[in-house]
């Protein structure tokens, strides 16, 4: 099982320090920190309302922090000046409710970023995309438009979206939980993959499962703080904080045995 | 040729001619101003829905004002008022100017609604690729807001037909103009007049079946009403 023990991690990708965020009088991110390096995955987990997706919407600033900062490589994220959509387009993400462009067929949803941001020929960007259908597994279902796909499959193509790009990271917003249960494991299956070929990432999800094979380290988040991080094997069986612990015993209740 | 006579009304051919030409007036005023109204109408409603502080506040009012005030007062103001500083329009100028400049008001909203009817996912997406504001709105909203605004738009594009025929009002010969004319000089205004509608409804079913065929060719799964599920 691949746990943070393991020799593949590389230099700091994303350096997040002190970040802070607040809706009116609530602060949903009261200070949080944490990297992650190269090849890694992390995941978060914790309550709903405690601020996991806020922080990855943060990260590249599609929701604006208050205040912290951020650096993807040696890039500023939060510096003056900095070309945000440069930082975005080698960023992936990747939303629960999957957010392909509806009136696009799968293959354009991969290549537009192609062509659009990257500029791309567009046999160049066609070549491409169609291989990140097929790292998916959809390359049949390139023609098809995303009310045409099962969610499971409109997630692929969601993935294969932030792959094309060829991002340093990519970030997973609960990529699962707007999908029928029997379709969690195609998605899940894709993410292993990832994770196995080294790609860097950070995922909120509540899939324990997932999170006990593949996840370097946990992170938990409650009340917009981290809580305690650590490897699953220690998280899982030796939580140092009794919030944790709880949090681990509900979700084990509803999700079933964990790692 | 000869007079056709239907239950005591009496239709001369010979009137025909001077209709083709009010209807040609007509078709290029309508065509003109909602060329304008499209383009005015898109800039608009963007600046509704992503424009911040007085282009937002600017815009507001110009819909505001032009549908706060009849369309007829806005020809009468073109037309009559503007040569008092010096601006002199043609009639048909003004006729085009007048109706452009309120449709873009309508069609801004109509715009805006789909614009606003698209999930905002869409943009956070586009955003989250990389792309600017500006090629979101391109790629990603406008085409899918405008697939959604066809059938609504449709109605306007009716309207401004129907509507147009107000330039009469400023001696545009179109297609009122001319019926006006001929009735006038035949004395046969309700035979004139059951003309001029009957074509004004033939123009109306051949716009609605080719922008029912427009909506039907770019129609892509998920995006609108889907027909027959309702009903």
């Amino acid at each position: 099982m691949g746990n943070g023990y393991t020799s593949r991690k590389g230099e700091v990708v994303l350096r997040v320090e002190d970040l802070h965020k607040r809706y009116g009088r609530e602060e949903v991110l009261k200070g949080v920190s944490f990297e992650v390096r190269r090849g890694e995955t992390k995941v978060i987990i914790g309550p709903s309302g405690t601020g996991k997706s806020t922080l990855l919407r943060c990260i590249t600033r599609l929701t604006e922090p208050d205040r912290g900062r951020i650096w993807l490589g040696d890039i500023e994220v939060t510096g003056r000046g900095v070309d945000l959509n440069r930082v975005r387009a080698s960023i992936g993400f990747v939303f629960q409710d999957f957010n392909l462009f509806t009136h696009l067929t799968a293959l354009d949803n991969v290549r537009i970023g192609l062509l659009k941001v990257k500029k791309l020929p567009k046999e160049k960007a066609t070549e491409i995309a169609l291989k990140q259908l097929e790292h998916v597994g959809l390359a049949h279902k390139a023609d098809a438009y995303p009310a045409e796909l099962s969610g499971g499959q409109q997630q692929r193509v969601a993935i294969a979206r932030a792959l094309a790009m060829e991002p340093k990271l990519i970030l997973f917003d609960e990529p699962t939980s707007a999908l029928d249960p029997e379709l969690i494991g195609e998605v899940l299956d894709v993410m292993v993959a990832l994770a196995k070929e080294g790609m860097t990432m950070v995922v909120v999800s509540h899939e324990m499962g997932f999170a006990g094979t593949v996840a370097d380290e946990i992170i938990f988040m409650e009340g917009g703080v981290i809580v305690e991080q650590g490897p699953p094997d220690q998280l899982f069986r030796q939580p140092k904080h009794p919030r944790t612990a709880e949090f681990l015993h509900k979700i084990t209740a509803l999700y079933g045995e964990t790692g | 040729m000869d007079k056709i006579e239907i239950g005591g009304l009496v239709f001369d051919p010979a009137w025909l001619p001077k209709l083709g030409e009010g209807l040609v007036v007509t078709l290029e005023i309508t065509g003109l101003c909602i060329a304008i109204g499209i383009v005015l109408g898109l800039v608009l409603a963007i600046l509704r829905v992503y424009g911040r502080g007085p282009l937002y506040w600017l815009s507001s009012l110009y819909v505001q004002f032009f549908r706060g005030t009849p369309l007829l007062v806005q020809l009468l103001m073109i037309y009559y008022g503007l040569p008092s500083w010096g601006i002199v329009l043609s009639p048909f100028l003004s006729g085009v100017i007048a109706l452009g400049l309120n449709t873009a008001a309508y069609q801004a909203e109509y715009f805006r609604g789909a614009i606003q009817a698209i999930p905002r996912g869409q943009m956070l997406a586009a955003r989250s690729l990389g792309m600017k504001r500006a090629q979101a709105i391109r790629y990603i909203i406008l085409p899918q807001a405008l697939r959604l605004v066809i059938p609504p738009w449709s109605n306007e594009l009716i309207l401004m037909l129907k509507y147009s025929s107000i330039v009469y009002m400023v001696t545009v010969m179109d297609l009122m103009g001319a019926a006006k004319t001929i009735a006038a000089r035949t004395f046969r205004y309700f035979e004139v007049f059951i003309l001029v509608a009957l074509i004004y409804l033939a123009i109306v079913f051949l716009l609605s079946w080719l922008l029912r065929r427009l909506e039907e060719r770019v129609r892509v799964p998920g995006l609108g009403i889907e027909r027959g599920s309702a009903h």
